[in-house]
């Protein structure tokens, strides 16, 4: 863990430079809201340079992500989209409970994640257990099922990647793709 | 990335962004670097200050152009016949570098005298069958003299040629024929001289639209700075990608490259600016159909894989590095399938699906539009408006039974079914849709491979709001439901799911790195799947060090072999190790780039054959006689101890065939193919055809377009004839530094919509002034699929061009619009077509028709749909004076 703890010694007296400067409790008292707050690695999540970010927390929550002047690629740099990565973060717009839309319906209905998990999972048996196909019509085996696919990936992590292909394929599944031939 | 791959051995960038300071001309070209990837831009910036020549053609002036030394514009789609006029000059001027390509290229390599070059059959090359629409390599007689025919089977047009028995061909070092004399007529140079022979400036440049002069130019800077004292290098990113002839672009730049002799060395290379933040690492462990991790091709049908020992006999190759698959497939299905994968049942291979046919996203929209795909999970993309020919796309997505969608906002393919310019009637769609909110980067923890195959780690920092998850929660918890639901069956088909190693669970209560405690039960580690990506031995668990470790008997497991060494010992991630010398040239502690840390490939070129430097200034990697290995700054990509000297003896194979004066390890000549016998579908070399829509004929051929393009027949995928009246003018399209693809992560964001409020479409003065449209007007574009609108940005950043005598005007459309955010608008993939490229069925977005005209749709398209956030709001800070408390976010 890189994280970083910032807090500064307690005193009326802080060294700047070579000497020791006189702060009035109220001067001391307005201190950087960093102050307490702890630096997490990030990468930022929209090109493909990718800039340094740190993620800075306290007390369970964002204060700001900012560039990581460490990075030997962005050296605290971030384009505009990078330094919108806070908002895209902590935004008003963002769901943040699980919407069903039925067959035919007009509208959003609220469910639990768990209901929708479970469903989503009969869905892709049944699916599955209509198309999947052991041996073609040449009697070839093939083993797969070209009703179900798969789309989206290049914005994800490796390891997200990595079970998608791992669990899709192993579902029969063939039709696995991302934005890296579109 | 077939076009690197092919030429150089691996699809990926072949230098690292930094190093691009060091160049001394960098030529940037189907890439507006400066907005695009604008922190990336600050190395060619630095390279410039230090008196590097910067060179930025492009349709589209640019601040790319506005800070490059030298700009050139040319028409969209005709960069083949820019960069066949460059190396026209290298050949003609007899400029290229000779020890380097007589050393390190197959320019001296004899092709079958049975090759017929596109210059002598009117634009296409020997082995083309019209019925089919398609090369067959069986026939083609692309091969090295002497040898056999590629592949041993092939595959049908349309599925991918990702096998590397097709890619790399027959190639048998042993019997390959050289004349390094170059007097042999069908010796790779001579082929090289006599097909590149029309592209004179005069021709190029007529075709293009520039100068003769212009081009003259940009040949005379690349060459001046080429050599063994100077390197330049080329950057491109999806503006060389997305057209009907892509691949063979790419190739031409780095065909030019291994002429110029800038490849494997400082300064050089080509710098491939993807897009997403982890579109590298998206091939490399791959949710592509027709890739397994590290470049392993998918099990095909129409290959003979019905066994194991079969699809080992078709995919490995004797010679070069990809000789060792067998270790690579077998440490592959040990890390998927675990005890349940033995020799016996061939390490579960029969549970790895097999292809059937061409599965790519194009060709599943199409067969999605006519109701054979029942189910899709959409994890990070939004075709309902960012996916060419996005009406099609709508079409197809209200086909579907059922619907998963993970994201952080309400997309526009999320609600397809109620939203859109096609003004749905959800009483018509049966779509069951499930929208599952997602977690940012920051509330999860991963790696991501950037563009110079870079893998850095994110840790999580907080948890996710509400029932947002990572969609490794999601995965995985989905996993575990389905073997549940499988659980207790016999069928043959399930055994796959239930063998499945799935333990990835978090060991105890996962603390937050502010000290908190997770409030969410139930979460998986995504470090113990990097431990299972780099590897670990069967036997006691313990992650290995490299791939160099494998073994095909199954003591070994691996899930992405090129990924191998990222995670070298329990606990130690190096994609989360931060240590850097901002002064350094190389960082090989930030980080850790595949293969094996290496952050330039192929840098065994940068030292001459006998394995010293080219000069003092341009030194990398180099031979060291008293050590006996290969030194310098950064990890060889080389057998570290191989002298420069060692000679492959007459039977050998594997690495052993890779002589000591041959950088490319990965080709089984260990040779750049300037002339590639295999793996590009559509010509051993690029040739100018006109983009699929174009408003003039080929000046070169009468081959009008790329003869093997793949175009979808559909009523809703119309497509304008070329010199089509009705559609003169040629439309590109780019993104904006401030929004992000098609707005998901961007137009949901005041901060970023202030600043770029709007969809807007660039013309011309001369343009505007022929349609009566002044700047700021509404205009409507419509191209055969569709129409849109926009604000009209009047600007000389885009000129109407002389092309063969006619003038050709150009427009410019921003691709970040769609119906669903804080600020919509037209999106321009109402516009593009579904057309593939035949090497990786990209489709052709950079360049179509359209025609122009003031006024606006029928519809406005311009409705916000979700009103502007108020400020983000967050509690009172404990502990925190009010001073210190986050401005602006507090009441």
């Amino acid at each position: 863990m890189a994280a970083r703890d910032t807090t500064p010694k307690r005193s009326l007296f802080w060294r700047l430079g070579n000497s020791r400067q006189p702060f009035s409790p109220n001067s001391i008292a307005k201190h950087s809201r960093l102050r307490g707050a702890t630096a997490v690695n990030g990468v930022c999540p929209y090109c493909a340079v990718g800039c340094g970010q740190q993620v800075w927390i306290k007390e369970g929550k964002i204060l700001d992500i900012e560039g990581d002047t460490r990075s030997p690629i962005s050296e605290g740099h971030l384009c505009p989209k990078g330094a919108n990565t806070f908002q895209m973060t902590i935004n008003p717009h963002r769901q943040t409970g699980v919407l069903y839309r039925a067959p035919y319906s007009d509208r959003w209905e609220s469910r639990s994640l768990e209901w929708a998990t479970e469903r989503i999972a009969k869905r892709v048996k049944e699916t599955r257990d209509a198309t999947f196909v052991e041996r073609d019509q040449d009697d070839d085996p093939v083993n797969n099922t070209t009703a179900i696919a798969h789309l989206g990936g290049a914005t994800m992590d490796n390891e997200e990647n990595y079970l998608i292909k791992k669990l899709f394929n192993t579902l029969g599944m063939v039709a696995i793709e991302n934005q890296a031939r579109i | 990335m077939p076009s690197l791959s092919t030429t150089y051995g691996r699809g990926a960038a072949t230098n690292f962004q930094e190093d691009l300071q060091y160049s001394d001309c960098i030529l940037i070209m189907g890439s507006n670097m400066a907005e695009a990837h604008p922190i990336g831009f600050r190395f060619p910036m630095k390279a410039r200050e230090r008196g590097a020549k910067l060179i930025h053609v492009d349709p589209h002036f640019s601040r790319t152009s506005a800070c490059a030394t030298s700009y050139v514009p040319i028409r969209a789609g005709t960069d083949i016949a820019f960069l066949g006029g460059i190396i026209h000059q290298v050949l003609e001027q007899d400029r290229w570098f000779k020890e380097y390509v007589l050393a390190y290229t197959n320019a001296t390599t004899i092709i079958d005298d049975r090759y017929v070059d596109s210059e002598d059959n009117g634009g296409i090359f020997s082995g083309f069958d019209q019925g089919e629409k398609a090369y067959n390599l069986g026939t083609a007689n692309w091969q090295y003299a002497g040898e056999e025919a590629p592949p041993r089977t092939n595959t049908p047009p349309g599925i991918k040629a990702e096998s590397w028995s097709e890619t790399l061909g027959a190639v048998d070092p042993h019997k390959i024929r050289r004349d390094p004399s170059l007097q042999h007529p069908n010796c790779v140079l001579n082929i090289l001289r006599r097909h590149f022979a029309r592209y004179t400036p005069e021709t190029a440049a007529s075709i293009c639209g520039c100068s003769e002069q212009q081009l003259l130019e940009v040949a005379e800077e690349m060459m001046a700075n080429s050599g063994r004292e100077r390197t330049a290098s080329i950057v491109y990113a999806v503006g060389w990608t997305q057209h009907s002839t892509g691949v063979q672009i790419i190739r031409s730049a780095a065909i030019l490259q291994l002429l110029l002799g800038n490849t494997g060395r400082p300064g050089g290379g080509i710098m491939a600016m993807r897009g997403h933040a982890s579109i590298q690492g998206s091939t490399d462990i791959p949710t592509l159909y027709n890739l397994l991790p590290g470049y392993i091709p998918q099990p095909a049908k129409a290959r003979d894989h019905a066994t194991l020992g079969d699809f080992l006999d078709q995919e490995r190759v004797d010679h070069g590095y990809w000789s060792n698959l067998p270790k690579f497939m077998v440490s592959l299905l040990k890390a998927w399938f675990g005890e349940a994968a033995t020799a016996e049942n061939e390490f579960g291979f029969s549970w790895i699906p097999k292809i059937t046919e061409d599965h790519s996203q194009l060709a599943t929209f199409s067969r999605m539009a006519e109701g054979k795909v029942k189910g899709l999970f959409l994890m990070g993309q939004n075709p309902a408006v960012g996916a060419p020919n996005s009406r099609l796309n709508r079409s197809a997505l209200c086909r579907l039974d059922w619907l998963v969608v993970r994201d952080l906002f309400l997309i526009e393919s999320a609600t397809f079914w109620k939203d859109g310019p096609d003004r749905p009637d959800p009483a018509t769609v049966g779509t069951e849709v499930f929208f599952l909110p997602c977690a940012g980067g920051a509330e999860k923890a991963g790696s991501l491979t950037n563009t110079q195959r870079l893998l850095q780690w994110h840790e999580k920092a907080v948890d996710p709001p509400g029932e947002a998850r990572s969609d490794l929660h999601f995965v995985w918890n989905l996993g575990r439901r389905m073997k549940d639901l499988y659980a207790g069956s016999a069928a043959p088909r399930d055994q796959g799911l239930l063998s499945l190693t799935w333990d990835y669970g978090q060991d105890g209560l996962e603390r937050l790195p502010d000290g908190t405690i997770s409030r969410l039960a139930d979460e998986p580690d995504a470090e113990k799947v990097i431990k299972e990506i780099n590897g670990y031995t069967v036997a006691d668990g313990k992650p290995i060090h490299g791939f160099d470790v494998l073994k095909d008997d199954g003591s070994t497991a691996c899930g992405c072999w090129i990924y191998s060494g990222v995670y070298p010992e329990e606990g130690r991630n190096r994609a989360n190790e931060r240590y850097a010398d901002p002064k350094a040239h190389v960082n090989p502690e930030w980080g850790w780039a595949w293969p094996a840390n290496r952050r330039m490939m192929y840098n065994r070129a940068s030292a001459d054959p006998e394995g010293k430097p080219w000069s003092e200034r341009k030194k990398y990697i180099w031979w060291d006689q008293e050590q006996a290995k290969w030194v310098g700054l950064d990890v060889p990509d080389f057998e570290a101890t191989k002298p420069p000297g060692y000679r492959p003896g007459p039977d050998s194979t594997g690495m052993d065939s890779i002589a000591g004066d041959s950088p490319f390890i990965l080709k089984p000549d260990g040779k750049g193919w300037l002339f590639a016998p295999a793996g590009t579908k559509d010509g051993p070399l690029p040739t100018h055809y006109e983009p699929v829509e174009s408003p003039v004929r080929n000046a070169l051929y009468p081959q009008q377009a790329n003869p093997s393009v793949q175009i979808e027949q559909s009523a809703l995928n119309p497509i304008a004839a070329s010199g089509d009246p009705e559609y003169p003018i040629v439309a590109t399209n780019y993104r904006l530094t401030e929004h992000y693809l098609s707005g998901p992560m961007s137009r949901f964001d005041s901060w970023l919509n202030e600043l770029q409020p709007a969809m807007f479409v660039e013309l011309s003065p001369q343009l505007a002034a022929e349609r009566g449209i002044e700047h700021g007007d509404w205009l409507v574009v419509t191209s055969a699929r569709g129409s849109i609108e926009g604000r009209a940005m009047v600007t000389p950043r885009l000129r109407p061009l002389q092309i063969q005598g006619q003038v050709v005007h150009q427009i410019g459309i921003p691709i970040h619009f769609g119906y669903s955010g804080e600020v919509t608008g037209s999106s321009v993939n109402e516009l593009t077509s579904t057309t593939s490229d035949p090497n990786v069925s990209m489709h052709e977005a950079k360049v179509f028709t359209c025609q122009v005209r003031k006024g606006r749709l029928s519809y406005p398209s311009d409705v916000p749909s979700e009103p502007v956030a108020p400020r983000a709001q967050s509690e009172r800070m404990a502990g925190t004076d009010t001073a210190a408390q986050p401005e602006g976010r507090t009441a």
